[in-house]
Formats: structure tokens, sequence, C-alpha cells
């Protein structure tokens, strides 16, 4: 068996690792490499150290655009979870009907971030016409409008996480509770939530990362402005790449320190829930 | 629970529907009107002084190429979701068979990737992509294939975890080549998990918006990236175009999930549950 496996390699394995290397592996090595270099091609780089960090956390944009997007994960992580969880107890129970609110509600979550953005670029722009200002008139609006936006999504996503989590709930549990007479409130507290803590977690991890790597949206809703006080990380690291003379370098030295925080914060989290996971 | 509550219950479920759904709606009908009636008073129905038929769509068709684009993003997603499917699975199966060291290094490999954000490799894997002449829409695809290995040889490999090898080593016995027991054995039981890596894979390509716009953007737009490309140089745009070609993008995926919506839901369930 093994023997057999091994000489149909290039057959099973080969194509995949050759897609993977050149894709992934070798532009993300070449990637922490060039973070060190100063660069405008890959072939003209030389050796800086790590001037180009030093340089992205004197970086005011940078700086903002962390600060910014830390703000929007941490606003969209409590809100969609919120309304997500909200909805998937209403619609947790098999009646008729509520297989049609769930198709409904999660439908937005197929629409890509481009297509999402300038939907919702024309509805809060005549939104914000009836006090006469735009979108793109203050920081604040980009960013309730990304909020909007990123709830329209992944609230229908992260509800069928949640009730897929509460219908594992085991009737009988629930029953002998029931029994003992617990408020629905106490039910909800001491029952369901400590049992549902999978769910939790996947949906804490979900929408942490994808907030927090959210570009096209960025893009297409508000582009950064005004200024660039709405830009995310994402769009800041984007544009010291592709609209800063001489910044290749330090766009990468940025991506680095992106790609750190994320599997930093993606790594605590996990370990945060995981603890507070019981046996189901 | 009480008639009255349910009907209650019911009525709000249908309010809160009605939201998630005004968005598209509001864009569907304000497609139809002239662009200065539309940046004023979006919330207003076309009435005989803003309504231009199918004026928006005609001249938007036109302008970004959009059934070309549609041409092409169906070309990328098909062909990236068959061979990721194919490629993939048959690496997992490998991994999850094969007791060696290598198999090991490969399976955390893969999954490591999983946790690398695009920026990180952006710049250099466009400059690669030139480099190599991977900026056609067979290249683009291989870097597809690559870039989603993480994921679906993850998930697959903790599919077939589960399927006992006692059928294969059989099959061997029987003389069944590996390819054989493949196709016979290995994929018709990877089914529901096919269904699971397909929607994931599916849904990313099809809505991709850098990686398509950095690689080949200037010769193969896709569906997202036309639609940026009616944002004029000075982020100026049409709004009459845009909301036509907005909903020409909505409505084959609207179609698509009225008819797939339970394999939809089940892939990005147990594509969450397992990822």
């Amino acid at each position: 068996m093994q023997k057999a496996f091994r000489k149909n390699f290039s057959i099973l394995v080969l194509p995949t690792l050759a897609a993977y290397v050149i894709a992934f592996l070798i532009p993300f090595v070449l990637g922490i490499y060039l973070s060190f270099t100063k660069f405008t091609t890959v072939t003209d780089a030389r050796w800086i150290g790590l001037k180009n960090y030093a340089m992205a956390f004197r970086d005011k944009d940078f700086l903002s655009s962390l600060f910014f997007t830390v703000k929007f994960t941490v606003v969209n992580v409590v809100t969609v979870n919120l309304a997500a969880f909200a909805l998937a107890n209403v619609l947790s129970q098999t009646e008729k009907g509520t297989n049609f609110f769930r198709t409904v509600i999660f439908m937005p979550n197929l629409l890509g971030g481009i297509v999402l953005g300038y939907i919702w670029q024309v509805i809060i722009n005549g939104v914000l016409a009836f006090a006469r200002t735009t979108l793109t008139a203050g920081a604040k609006y980009g960013f309730w409008g990304m909020v909007v936006a990123m709830n329209w999504q992944m609230i229908g996503y992260m509800m069928i996480i949640y009730i897929a989590g509460i219908q594992n709930v085991s009737e009988d549990v629930k029953e002998a509770a029931m029994i003992d007479g617990v408020s629905k409130f106490q039910m909800l507290r001491k029952i369901i939530l400590p049992l549902i803590m999978p769910s939790i977690t996947i949906c804490m991890f979900m929408t942490i990362t994808n907030s927090f790597k959210m570009f096209d949206l960025n893009l297409a809703l508000t582009a950064g402005l005004p200024g660039k006080s709405t830009s995310m990380i994402t769009l800041d690291i984007y544009n010291s790449f592709y609209n800063r003379m001489g910044y290749e370098g330090v766009g990468q030295a940025k991506a680095v320190v992106f790609f750190f925080i994320l599997a930093a914060i993606s790594v605590t989290q996990l370990m945060l829930t995981r603890k507070r996971e019981v046996e189901n | 629970m009480g008639k009255a509550n349910r009907i209650g219950k019911n009525i709000l479920l249908a309010l809160i529907s009605a939201v998630f759904i005004s968005p598209i709606v509001i864009v569907f009908f304000n497609s139809f009107k002239s662009k200065l009636f539309i940046n004023n008073e979006p919330f207003v129905l076309p009435d005989r002084e803003s309504f231009v038929g199918m004026a928006n769509y005609i001249e938007g068709v036109k302008k970004i190429e959009f059934f070309r684009a549609f041409a092409i993003s169906l070309t990328i997603t098909v062909c990236a979701v068959s061979l990721i499917i194919i490629l993939t699975s048959m690496t997992a199966w490998y991994i999850v068979r094969v007791k060696s060291k290598f198999a090991n290094i490969l399976y955390f490999m893969f999954a490591f990737s999983m946790m690398v954000p695009f920026q990180m490799v952006m710049f250099t894997l466009v400059k690669i992509s030139n480099m190599l002449n991977l900026d056609n829409l067979p290249g683009i695809v291989c870097i597809y294939v690559g870039f989603g290995s993480g994921l679906s040889v993850f998930m697959f490999t903790g599919f077939i975890k589960s399927i006992p090898v006692s059928l294969e080593e059989a099959a061997m016995m029987d003389g069944c080549s590996i390819m054989g027991i493949y196709g016979k054995i290995i994929l018709p039981v990877l089914k529901p998990i096919v269904v699971t890596v397909s929607v994931l894979n599916a849904m990313w390509i099809w809505n991709d918006y850098l990686l398509p716009y950095l690689v080949i953007g200037s010769e193969y737009r896709t569906i997202p990236v036309a639609i940026q490309y009616l944002r004029g140089g000075y982020g100026s745009i049409d709004l009459g175009l845009m909301l036509a070609m907005l909903v020409l993008a909505i409505i084959p995926i609207i179609i698509f999930y009225v008819f797939c919506q339970k394999w939809i839901i089940k892939g990005v369930l147990s594509g969450a549950v397992k990822g």
C-alpha cells in the first residue's frame, strides 16, 4: 500500500505541491526576505536590516490605519455576534417559515466586498443626503458605514453557525432544566451558552479575522476617504506598495507585521475560548 | 407558545427579512433611473421624469464588457474549483495514508498557509507570476490552486481520516491501481466534503478582487474588477451604470443561491465548523 502511494507521488502530490510552492511558499519566503531590503522590483533588492520596520512604525498612516482596524474589529465582533445570536435564538426552532427567514438573512454573505461596498455607498449616501452630508465628509460616516455593511454581510453566516450549535444542545438537558424550574434567562445563561461554546469560538474567530483582513469593502465604500482617515490596515499596505514611490520595502514590512498580529490574535483567541468549552 | 405570540414573532421576522433584502431592492429600482436622480433621492421609485428604461444597462454592459467579464469569472471559477477538488483531495489522501515524516511536514505546510493573509504575499506573488508568465487565464487558475490548497487539503485530510482503510486494501489485493482506487472508492465517499470545499472556494474565487486585478487585470477583467473599473480616475462614479452592473452581478448569484441554497448553507456550515 505505502509503496503504491509513493510510486504515484508525482500524480497525487506533485501538482498541488508545485502550485503551492509557486503561489504561496516562494512569495511568502521572498516576502519576508524583502521586508529587510530596499527595492522597487524584486530583482534590485538591497539589504537594509530593520530600517523598513522602523519606518513602518514611524508612519502615521500605518499607525492610524492599525488603530482604525482594531476599532472596527471590536465594534464588528460585538454587533455581528449579538445580532446573529439573537436571531439564531428565534430561528432555531424548526417551525414553518423559519427556513425561509434563514435563507433570506444568509443571502448577503454570497456577495463579494466590491459589490457590497457600492450597494451600501448608494444607500448610505441617500440616508446622509437628508442631513446634507456624504459618506466621505467625515471619518465617522465611513466607519459606521463599513460596520453596517459588514454586519449585513456577516450576521447571516454567524447566525447559521449559532443555529447549528443551539440545535445540538440535547433536548434531554433542556427538559431536565425545565423540570427543575429554571427561568428562560437562566436556561440561556447556564445551559445554552456553555454548551454552544464551540460555536462561539468559531464565530469569534471568523468575525475577528474577517474584520481584520477586510479590504474589498473598504476600497469600494470609502477608498480611505476623507484623506486616509478610513483606511483599514490592508488598504494602507496596498497603498504603500502601489501608490507611494520608494515605499515597497516598508509596505512589505507592514505586511509582515500584519501577518504576525493576525497570527497572534488567532492563537490567543482560540486558546482563550477553547478553555471555556465544555463537553456536550 | 400562544398563537398571538407566534404571529407577532413572524411579523418581526418578516420585518427583519425586509430590512435584509431592502438594499438589493433599492439598488434594483434605482438602476432604471437616470444618474441625476439616484444620488439625491435613492428612496424614491422611478417616475416619468427619472425613468430611463434599460439605458443604464445597455451603456454599462458596453462600457465594462460585462458579458466578457462574466465569462472570464465563470471560466476561472469553474476551472480552479474543479482542479482544486481533484488535486487537493488526492494530496490529502496521500497525506493521510502515507505514514512518514514528509507527509506530516506537507500537512503542516498546507495548514500554515491558511493563517497567512493575502497582503503578505501580494507583491511578490504578482512579480513572480509576471516572471513565470502566469499572467493569463491558465496561470491564474494555477495560482488559485496553490493559494487555495491550504484550506482544501486541510479539510479533505480531516474527512479522509475517518474513512476506514480496509476497503482500499482489499481493492489493492484484487489488483486495482492507485488511481483506480481513487476514482472508484475514494472520490464517491468524499461527496459531502467535496460540496463543502467547492462552495467555500467558489465563493472566494468568484468574489475575489485583488488577485485577479493585480495579476491579469489589464487584460482580463473578472466581474469585481470590471465593477471597480467603473470608478473613474478621480473617484467619480456614474451611478446609473454602476447600479445596473451591480444588478447584473447580483442576479446570477441569487439564481444560483435559489437552486443550491441547501448545499451552500450546508457547505459553509461544515466549512466553518471544521476550518
